[in-house]
This record gives C-alpha cells, sequence and structure tokens, in this order.
C-alpha cells in the first residue's frame, strides 16, 4: 500500500474526473454527478487513508513525492504532508464529496460546473501538498481562477440592496449582483497572488536562484529586513484571500453570490489556503519576521473577530450572515497562529478545520433553503422549523458550533486559541476573542429564532415547504456528524496538528525569547 | 463496593448519554413518542439506581480520567468523573429529580404529538447528561463543557413549544443571558490555568492547600468565575431571564429552573470554595449581591399573579439565600440549602403544574376553592410551601437557619437583616398563592370553561401545521368537563415522593443535623440561640399577615399594596431591570452593530469601489490620449522634450 503515490492519487483523481466529464458524459447529468462522486470519493478515501497512516511518532513530512520538473531553476514536483496538511487535505475531501452532494440539483449547464468545480479542487489539494514554492503557486492560482465563471454563471444575486444616499451613489457598482462580485473576487485574489509570486522570487533569488523547494529554503537564515518586508507581502498576499480586515470585502460578495457548491468550498476550504499560507510559507520561512510583525497578525485578528462579527448582525442577507461570519472565524485562525504558543497555533489550525466544516453545513443549508423558499431576506422568512426540522436542526447545530458550544469542533477551536491568546506577548487579545464569541451567540441565534423557531411567517410563498431529501440528507449528515465528533474527541485532530505546530514553534522559541530580553 | 464508586458514577452519567443518542439518531423511535419516553424513563431509572449507590458508597474523594486534548508535555485537559460526597449527593438530587420529571411529563405532555413528546424526551436525557458531567467535573474543562450544555437543554427546553412567539423569544434570552456570564467564566478558567497550570480541580486544591497559588490577581479570576455563577444561578443583575423561562413546559421548570441547573452556580462556588477563600473580597460581594438578589426576587414574587412566575421568583431569591451563605464562607451551608431547596422546589413546581393543567391557565385569579376539587394536590403544596417558608419538621427549615446562622456568624449584620426580611416574605408570598388557588371562593367551572376555549382558541391560532394535539398556552382544561381534579397517577405518584423525601429528610435533619446530606462536617455552623425561634417567628408572621389578607380580608389586599408606594410600581416594573437590558441590546449593541455594517459597506467597501471606479474612468480618460494622429503624437514628444531641457536647465 505504501508504495502507492496517494498525495499524487488524491490531487489528481477530481482533475481526471473533470476531464472524464467534460469528454466522457455529455449531456447525461446523472453520470455527471456519479462521475464526481467517484473522484472525490476516491480523493476522500486516499485522505482518510493518508491521515490514518500518518505516523505521529517520527513526524516531519511523510508520503514525499517528487520529481523535478524544471532542473536548472530547481523546480521540482515534490509533493509531502505533514500534521497539519494531512488535517488539511482531509477537510477538502470532506466539504468537495459534501459539495458534490449538496449541487445535485444544479440545473443550468451542470456538466461545466462540476467539472470547473472539480479542477477548483485540484488546485486547493495541490497548494496544501507542494513543498516546492513554485509549484505551490501553480495550484494556488488554478485554486482561484475558476471561481470567477463559477460565481459569474451559476450564481445568485442578492435581493438585498444597498440603500439610502450612499446605497444610490454605489448603485453603478452594482453591488448585490453576480457579476459585480465575480469580478470583485477574482481581481481582489489576483491583487494578492501578485504579492505573493513578489515575495517568492524575492526569497528565490536571495537563496541563489537554485530552489524553489520549502525544505532547502527553511535551512537558510534571510536577512531580517529582507524577512520583514516579505513576510509583509506574504501576510498581504495570502492574508486576503484569509480575508483580513480591512481586505475583506471581496468574501462577503462572492460568498453571498456564489452557487451553494461553490460557497462551501470556498469558505470551507479556499480561505485555509489563505492562513495555511500564512502559517506554513511566512511563518516556516521567515522566523524573524515572525516574531517581529505578530503583534500585526494577531491585532488585525482580533478586529477581523469583532468587527466581523458585528458587520454580520447588521445583515438582513442570511448569506451575507454567514459571509460576515467567517470574517469573523478567519479572525480566530489569525489569532490563535499570532500567539506564537503550543495551544494557540493548535487551535488556530483546528479553527481551520473546525470553521471550514462549519461553514460548509452553513452553506449548505442556506442553499437549500433558498432552493426551498427562494429566499435570503431574513426578516421574510419565519416558523420553518415545523416544516423543515431537518433542515432546522442541522443549522442549529452549525449555529451552536459557530459561538463555540462544547461539543462541537467550534469550542475546542476557540478554547485552544484563547489559551494561546492569554499566555502570548499580548494577553489582551483574549478579550476580542470571547467577546467575539458572544456577538457570535446573539447574531446566531437571532437568525436562527428569526427563520426557523418564531411564528410562521405570513407569506403563502412559505406555506408549504419541504424538508432536505435524499442526497442532501448525505450532505447534511456528513457535515454535522464530523462536526460533532470532532467536538467530542478533539484529539483525532489536535494529535497530528501538535506534530507540525511544535517544530514550527521550536525555530522559532530562540527568537522569542531573545525579543524578550531586547 | 467502595472501589466501584466510580464505575457506578460512570454508569448514572452514562445512562442518559446512551438515551440521547439512541434517540437523536434513532428517527423512527423518537417519531414514536411513547417508547421514546419509556427508553429515556428507563435510563433515567438505571441512573437513579446507580447514583444511589454511588452515594451511599462514596466516603473518600476519588476520580477517573481520561485524556481529552492531548499537548506536547501531556494532555492539555481530561475528562472524567470526581466522585466524593458533595458531588454524589448532588448526582443523587439531579438523577432523582429528572427521573420524577421525566414520568411526571408522561401525564403532562399526555396531548403532545408523537414527534414534538420524542424530542422532549431528547432534550431531557441531554439535560440528565450533561447536569451529571457537570455534577462530576474532575476539573475546570470538564465543568465549562457541561455548563454550556446544561445551557443548550435548557434553550432547547424553554423553546419547547417554538410556535409560541414568547418561547421562542424567552429561550433566546435566557440563552444570551447566561452566556453573557460565561463569558466571564471561560475568560476565569482561562486566566486560572495560566496563573497555576492545571484546570484540574483535585490538583488546584492541593496546591492552594499547600500555599503555592500566588495571590496576585487571584482575585480577578475568582470574581470572573463568580460571573459564570450569576449568570446561570440568576444572580442579579443577570436574574432577567429566569422568570421568563417559565415559558417552557412546567415539568421543565421544576428541574431545570428550580432544582438543578440554576443551582449549577452556587454548586461550582461549593466546589471551588477553598479557592474562593484566598479572595474574601470577592466572598463580601458574593455576600452582598446575594442578598439584594434574594430580597428584590421576594419582593417581585409578591406581586405576581401567574403562579409559575411566584415560583420562579422565589427560586431566585432563594439561590440569593444559597449564594450568601457561600459568600460568609461557609459554603457547606449554601450547599445544604441547595440540596433540601431542590427537593421541596421541584415539589412546589410539579404541584403548581398540577394545578395548571387542571384549570388551563397560569392566573392565580382563575383559581380559588381549589382544595375542594383537588386535595391530594393542595395538601401536597402546602407541605411544599411549609417547606420553603422554613417551618420545623418540613424540608427547608434546618438548612435556611443554618444559612442565616452563618450570615450572622460572618459579621455581615446587614445583609443578614436583608434575609430575615426575606424569610417574612417568603412566607408571605407563598401563603398568598396558597390562599389564592386552594381557599377562597370557587368561582371555578365557569372559568375552566373560558379558559378551555381561549385555549383552543390558541391551538386554531398556532397550530396550523403542528396537528390538532398542539396548544399555544402552557396548560389546557383537563379531559373536557371542565372542573378540575387531581391529576392522574403518573402525575400524582412523583408529588407524593418528593413530598415524603422532602418531609422525612427535614424532620431527620431538624432532629440530627445535616450530616444526612452533608457526611461528616468538620465544623458545623453554629448560630445564636435566639435565631432559630426569630426566624421561625418571623416566618409564621409572614404566613398570618397571608392569612389575614388574603384570607380572612381583615386587610385590604389592595390597600395593602397601594401602601407601598413606588415599591410597587418599581416591583410591577420588575425593577426596570429587563428594560435596561433590552435597551442595551437595541441601542448599543444593534445600534453599534448597524454602524460597524454600514462603515464596511460604505467607507471600507466604498473606498475600494471608488479606487476600481477611479481605474476604469482614469483608464477612459488616458485612452483619449492615444488619437492615432501623428501630428498629436509630435506635439506630445515636443512638449517632453521642453520639459526635460527645462529641468536639466533649472538644475544647473
Amino acid at each position: 500500500m505504501s508504495g502507492l503515490p496517494f498525495l499524487s492519487i488524491i490531487t489528481w483523481a477530481p482533475f481526471v474526473s473533470a476531464v472524464v466529464i467534460m469528454f466522457c458524459a455529455r449531456h447525461r447529468p446523472l453520470l455527471v454527478r456519479w462521475t464526481a462522486t467517484i473522484g472525490t470519493g476516491i480523493s476522500l478515501l486516499a485522505s482518510l487513508w493518508v491521515y490514518w497512516a500518518y505516523d505521529r511518532v517520527s513526524a516531519g513530512f511523510q508520503f514525499q513525492e517528487t520529481f523535478a520538473l524544471v532542473p536548472s531553476l530547481g523546480i521540482s514536483y515534490f509533493l509531502a504532508l505533514d500534521g497539519m496538511s494531512a488535517l488539511m487535505v482531509l477537510l477538502t475531501s470532506i466539504i468537495i464529496f459534501a459539495g458534490v452532494f449538496a449541487s445535485w440539483t444544479v440545473k443550468q449547464r451542470s456538466q461545466e460546473f462540476y467539472a470547473l468545480l472539480l479542477i477548483l479542487v485540484t488546485g486547493v489539494y495541490g497548494v496544501f501538498v507542494s513543498l516546492d514554492l513554485f509549484v505551490l503557486f501553480l495550484f494556488y492560482e488554478i485554486a482561484v481562477l475558476p471561481m470567477y465563471l463559477l460565481i459569474g454563471i451559476w450564481g445568485s444575486s442578492g435581493e438585498v440592496r444597498p440603500q439610502g444616499i450612499f446605497g444610490r451613489a454605489m448603485g453603478w457598482t452594482g453591488v448585490g449582483t453576480k457579476e459585480y462580485a465575480a469580478m470583485k473576487l477574482t481581481l481582489y485574489l489576483l491583487f494578492g497572488s501578485a504579492f505573493i509570486l513578489v515575495g517568492i522570487l524575492a526569497l528565490f533569488v536571495a537563496a541563489g536562484s537554485r530552489t524553489f523547494s520549502f525544505l532547502e529554503l527553511q535551512s537558510i537564515r534571510f536577512d531580517p529586513s529582507l524577512q520583514s518586508w516579505v513576510f509583509l507581502a506574504f501576510y498581504v498576499g495570502f492574508g486576503i484571500l484569509a480575508a483580513i480586515w480591512p481586505l475583506h470585502t471581496w468574501s462577503p460578495d462572492g460568498h453571498a453570490s456564489a452557487p451553494t457548491a461553490v460557497s462551501m468550498l470556498h469558505a470551507g476550504v479556499l480561505m485555509k489556503l489563505g492562513a495555511y499560507g500564512v502559517v506554513r510559507v511566512g511563518m516556516g520561512l521567515l522566523p524573524e519576521a515572525t516574531v517581529q510583525w505578530a503583534w500585526l497578525v494577531g491585532l488585525i485578528g482580533c478586529i477581523n473577530i469583532v468587527y466581523g462579527a458585528l458587520s454580520a448582525m447588521a445583515q438582513t442577507d442570511l448569506k451575507y450572515v454567514i459571509a460576515y461570519s467567517s470574517v469573523s472565524h478567519m479572525g480566530v485562525v489569525m489569532l490563535g497562529a499570532a500567539t506564537l504558543t503550543e495551544h494557540g497555533l493548535n487551535g488556530s489550525v483546528f479553527q481551520m478545520f473546525a470553521h471550514g466544516i462549519m461553514t460548509g453545513l452553513f452553506f449548505a443549508l442556506v442553499g437549500l433553503v433558498y432552493e426551498k423558499a427562494h429566499s435570503r431576506a431574513i426578516l421574510k422568512m419565519g416558523g420553518f422549523g415545523t416544516m423543515m426540522p431537518g433542515i432546522a436542526t442541522a443549522f442549529t447545530i452549525g449555529g451552536l458550533s459557530s459561538l463555540g458550544l462544547p461539543a462541537t469542533a467550534g469550542f475546542v477551536a476557540e478554547f485552544l486559541t484563547f489559551l494561546g491568546a492569554w499566555s502570548s506577548a499580548h494577553p489582551w487579545w483574549l478579550f476580542p476573542g470571547v467577546f467575539g464569541a458572544f456577538i457570535t451567540s446573539l447574531y446566531v441565534l437571532r437568525v436562527t429564532r428569526y427563520i426557523f423557531w418564531g411564528p410562521k411567517s405570513d407569506d403563502p410563498h412559505f406555506a408549504h415547504l419541504p424538508d432536505a431529501q435524499g442526497t442532501e440528507w448525505a450532505a447534511l449528515g456528513i457535515l454535522v456528524f464530523v462536526l460533532v465528533l470532532f467536538g467530542v474527541a478533539p484529539g483525532l485532530a489536535i494529535g497530528p496538528i501538535d506534530t507540525a505546530t511544535v517544530p514550527l514553534l521550536e525555530r522559532l522559541a530562540p527568537l522569542m525569547s531573545a525579543a524578550r530580553t531586547r | 463496593m467502595m472501589a466501584d464508586v466510580t464505575a457506578l458514577a460512570l454508569v448514572a452519567l452514562l445512562l442518559p448519554a446512551v438515551s440521547f443518542l439512541i434517540l437523536a439518531v434513532v428517527v423512527p423511535l423518537r417519531r414514536l413518542g411513547r417508547p421514546a419516553a419509556y427508553v429515556s424513563l428507563l435510563c433515567a431509572g438505571g441512573a437513579l439506581a446507580a447514583a444511589a449507590l454511588a452515594w451511599r458508597g462514596a466516603a473518600e474523594r476519588s476520580r477517573l480520567v481520561w485524556d481529552w486534548i492531548p499537548a506536547e508535555a501531556g494532555p492539555l485537559a481530561t475528562i472524567g468523573v470526581l466522585v466524593d460526597h458533595d458531588s454524589t449527593s448532588m448526582l443523587l438530587l439531579v438523577a432523582l429529580v429528572a427521573f420524577l420529571v421525566q414520568l411526571y411529563s408522561i401525564g403532562y405532555l399526555s396531548d403532545e404529538l408523537p414527534y414534538a413528546l420524542g424530542r422532549y424526551y431528547t432534550y431531557q436525557s441531554l439535560f440528565a447528561f450533561s447536569m451529571m458531567a457537570l455534577v462530576l467535573a474532575p476539573n475546570f474543562v470538564q465543568l465549562f463543557i457541561a455548563w454550556e450544555l446544561v445551557g443548550l437543554s435548557s434553550y432547547l427546553l424553554i423553546g419547547f413549544w417554538y410556535h409560541k412567539p414568547a418561547a421562542a423569544r424567552a429561550a433566546v434570552k435566557a440563552f444570551w443571558t447566561t452566556k453573557l456570564g460565561d463569558v466571564g467564566l471561560l475568560i476565569g478558567i482561562v486566566m486560572l490555568w495560566r496563573h497555576t497550570g492545571t484546570f484540574d480541580l483535585t490538583e488546584l486544591q492541593a496546591m492552594v492547600n499547600s500555599g503555592t497559588v500566588a495571590a496576585a490577581g487571584l482575585s480577578v479570576m475568582t470574581f470572573c468565575i463568580y460571573l459564570g455563577a450569576v449568570g446561570k444561578s440568576a444572580q442579579f443583575p443577570l436574574h432577567i431571564w429566569l422568570p421568563d423561562a417559565m415559558e417552557g413546559p412546567t415539568p421543565v421548570s421544576a428541574l431545570i429552573h428550580a432544582a438543578t441547573m440554576v443551582t449549577a452556580g452556587v454548586y461550582l462556588l461549593h466546589r471551588t470554595s477553598w479557592l474562593f477563600a484566598l479572595t474574601p473580597e470577592v466572598l463580601a460581594i458574593v455576600v452582598w449581591i446575594g442578598a439584594l438578589t434574594a430580597l428584590l426576587a421576594a419582593v417581585l414574587a409578591c406581586v405576581q399573579d401567574d403562579i409559575k412566575r411566584v415560583l420562579a421568583y422565589s427560586t431566585v431569591s432563594q439561590l440569593g439565600y444559597m449564594m450568601a451563605a457561600i459568600g460568609a464562607g461557609f459554603s457547606a451551608a449554601g450547599f445544604f440549602h441547595l440540596l433540601t431547596h431542590g427537593l421541596f422546589k421541584a415539589l412546589l413546581f410539579l404541584g403548581a403544574g398540577a394545578v395548571i393543567h387542571a384549570v388551563g391557565s397560569n392566573d392565580l385569579s382563575r383559581m380559588g376553592g381549589l382544595v375542594k376539587r383537588m386535595p391530594q394536590t393542595a395538601v401536597l403544596f402546602i407541605i411544599g410551601s411549609l417547606a420553603l417558608a422554613g417551618i420545623p419538621f418540613f424540608g427547608g427549615f434546618l438548612s435556611k437557619e443554618d444559612v442565616l446562622g452563618t450570615v450572622w456568624e460572618g459579621g455581615h449584620v446587614v445583609p443578614f437583616a436583608i434575609l430575615m426580611l426575606v424569610a417574612f416574605l417568603t412566607a408571605f408570598y407563598m401563603f398568598r398563592v396558597v390562599f389564592l388557588a386552594f381557599f377562597g371562593a370557587e368561582a371555578l367551572v365557569a372559568h375552566a370553561h373560558a379558559a378551555a376555549a381561549s385555549s383552543a382558541d390558541h391551538a386554531s391560532a398556532h397550530g396550523a401545521g403542528h396537528g390538532p394535539g398542539s396548544h399555544g398556552s402552557d396548560g389546557h382544561a383537563a379531559g373536557g368537563h371542565g372542573i378540575p381534579h387531581d391529576p392522574p397517577a403518573v402525575m400524582r405518584l412523583p408529588l407524593w415522593i418528593l413530598a415524603v423525601l422532602s418531609t422525612m429528610t427535614g424532620a431527620y435533619v431538624t432532629v440530627s443535623g445535616p450530616e444526612l446530606f452533608l457526611g461528616h462536617l468538620e465544623h458545623e455552623p453554629t448560630s445564636p440561640a435566639w435565631l432559630m425561634p426569630a426566624a421561625v417567628a418571623v416566618a409564621g408572621a409572614g404566613i398570618a399577615l397571608a392569612w389575614l389578607t388574603y384570607q380572612r380580608a381583615v386587610l385590604d389586599a389592595e390597600r395593602l399594596a397601594s401602601s407601598m408606594g413606588v415599591l410597587r410600581t418599581a416591583a410591577l416594573a420588575k425593577f426596570w431591570m429587563d428594560d435596561a437590558f433590552e435597551a442595551v441590546y437595541y441601542r448599543v449593541f444593534l445600534g453599534f452593530s448597524r454602524m460597524v455594517g454600514w462603515l464596511d459597506r460604505y467607507i471600507v467597501d466604498g473606498v475600494l469601489n471608488v479606487v476600481s471606479e477611479w481605474t476604469v474612468v482614469g483608464g477612459d480618460k488616458l485612452r483619449a490620449m492615444q488619437t492615432g494622429r501623428a501630428q498629436d503624437y509630435v506635439v506630445a514628444v515636443g512638449a517632453g522634450l521642453l520639459a526635460m531641457l527645462i529641468w536639466i536647465g533649472w538644475g544647473r
């Protein structure tokens, strides 16, 4: 078994099924779906196997595969994974597998939809398993670009448009339409990747223009002043994808306009690419700069948490609420990473996973509600709980995880982050974190009460709404199960994460004690 | 036997979890209703038996833990059970009341649709599991987890009739208010972990005993932990959620909002009393807030016309009593009162439930003369009221004296005086209910018909989509004939068990002291000899005043009330506390969030849109330069050349 190139299988299986869909499944919607299911199913099984087989004792990067692509520039196809990326790969597999089921009812051009979705996933996997920065960047771009088409073609425009004088003044921008959102998201993310490319090239040149390998670059001590600005380039570049304030505004528009599976994948996994990039590439390669800039990363993280939560509370469009809650929760991820403590970093990575599952669940549910009720306006809907108890229950569980209720994954992540924050160099970070969790409980339960548990809406459109059915249950069931499983048994994830975060911190430890004495 | 105590506790803990899992996952079983109830009841019964055995066997502290969150240097957090006399006493109380309430609910909720009944028992099992996990928690992490889970169960059960707007709102209010306290608790736990390096209660206690816990900053931590208790145990100013929580079914109020969950805060402070002992300034706050809460709630209880709300405020008031004892430095007295109170308050709530079930209304003015129609219920309710008033040989007598004695011995004269006043008010408002509901004029039959009609109205108003069995209000006219009667045996039995247990233990401890509940204490609370007669006299005076006012009508209730003037106005307005919180929520939180939302849309995003627009417009304008005519380019080149020459010349 161990001889198989598991990481390549995981990465390319969706791509292969995308090719199959494009060439062999023309006008056969059911075949399209089953091909996608099989492709992502293979990835899921392989990632489960890899996650299980990952040796936590010897730790480090395992399942290595390598061959040279451009030897003269030191570019090679170099795949490997450690505890952190193993978890991220598992997250991606779960989300896309559930996402395939959640988009079962896509009618328009479903063939192209699935093909693009699967290509995008290949890009995501590639980023998580690549240890060659050049290849990593290529995959990163693959993961970002299909988004434009997916949102622009299959997206939906919101009901709630800007109002008032400012709103009218902004009417020309097309805020709230899917075309606007798609363009904004794509331009923003490409803007960010320009920073990343510059950063990567700067390191490549500083290392003597001979290698893009992460492991080799890691062994070089770069000049601190170079590190300083390269770190900022990575932070801004990757950070845009992680929706750091104030560069987050693509995310609510983009997520709200995207079709269900795309929102799931984007908020659930792609935003993690950003955070993963900051931790793996930024913090992994640039230790001095990490210590130098931790205060900024943590501060912005705190702003994200509180600002995102408050913005979410102000929204009247359900998808915008969820989208802003992602902004808030990604703040927890960045805050945890910035603590530079074992528990904080573990919490950060765990939150990447927990938020991925939870927000995937949320977007799946919002998609279902929209499909049945054709509305996203919170104040119009009401009393859906009696008609769609399954959806209501799943939404409540997702909401509880979002506000950090124990026995769901959200609690463990936030708790660890808070422990890290209080033992970091900036203990006050604890308070915005905890306060943000409280505001989350306000808006999540408010939305839940309005839509599901309140009195029934008088609107005749909402008189008879079906509950989730068939494949939709599969999507919801998988996500709820994972959310609760990892909340009850967090050791499943913390074990592997710890093997990745501890070496990272060991590299930082001498620098941090030096910074403290200075 | 001794060694198995932890195993027994574990069985008691896991049986409700098993029942919850079965009911949550096996949907068809849950939808059947009755069978789901039997599964839950069976597990609760097993848990009760295990808890009773554990209680009998518990002599020394023993514990059993598993790793939960791993870390490089050994596990960060563990889960498991910590068994000693206190935790098994509490465990037994929880298991007992949970079992009896589940039994009672079979009768009380007999009109619910099967799937709703299944849902109810799923939540009940979840609650029983969470509460037991809280009671047995060996460390702060598990305590917090269970703490939040009981909050969740409370939220779910208050909102059980979620199609009632008031219930949906009350559920959310309860969750938010307690969550506000939990913010403090979480911060306290995190700080304490950093301060001492452990979550484990046993280790912490050992550190405190050996004096290795630094005092600096400790009071902030204990205060934060206390905040959690303020929320959960409904202390001023976070008490506002508890009266609203009465929107849930009455058995739920008996279990969660009287006997068990709301006492979790008291239990927490008792469990960590050795820690709080290091911070006397925080304990002083605990006494004062406790006494204040007791008084405030007792005053409010006097003006309520809803029987459940009287009991709810009375619970708040008694929680203030327990807290005051803990603040006075002898937490065992508070814990003792917690245990006795759990029994008789559950009795009172379930008795009130029987009345509501029969009359079809919560409103005291719709009751009266019920003693003839439902004599057993009347007797049971009066037993509970006597226990609450603190009459000798009844349930709450000795524990109440202990609380008063502790506060007096602690040197808190003003809180002591407040608590004596509260003792008077307590007896008064309880017997006000007794006389209004069970004695006096019997003009009921017509009322009952009216209630049945209005109840039916409710059902048709809210019931679309819920089927014929649902009803809009808590309680409904019994059996169609409209004449109230004692409840069926399945509801009567739990009432009798509670009454007998409460009275027997009350009589037993009156004679022989609190060892039964607390085990052997190193030092008993001492109180001056005049205290007991004084307290009994005060309670008697309260009963007498209620009798004179509501039974003999020697005093006019209306005049008595209006003589209170401003106080009465304030009490009717619930001291404006709810309004204050509402204002904070709407004005501050929602207002602030709207502002942030606006900023985000029009400033943060607006800048972006303006920049992008400038880019587009700028490109448009610049495009005009590319005219394609050679003349234009020559002019531009010439102008550029000229500018360069001038610039170079300038440099010289």
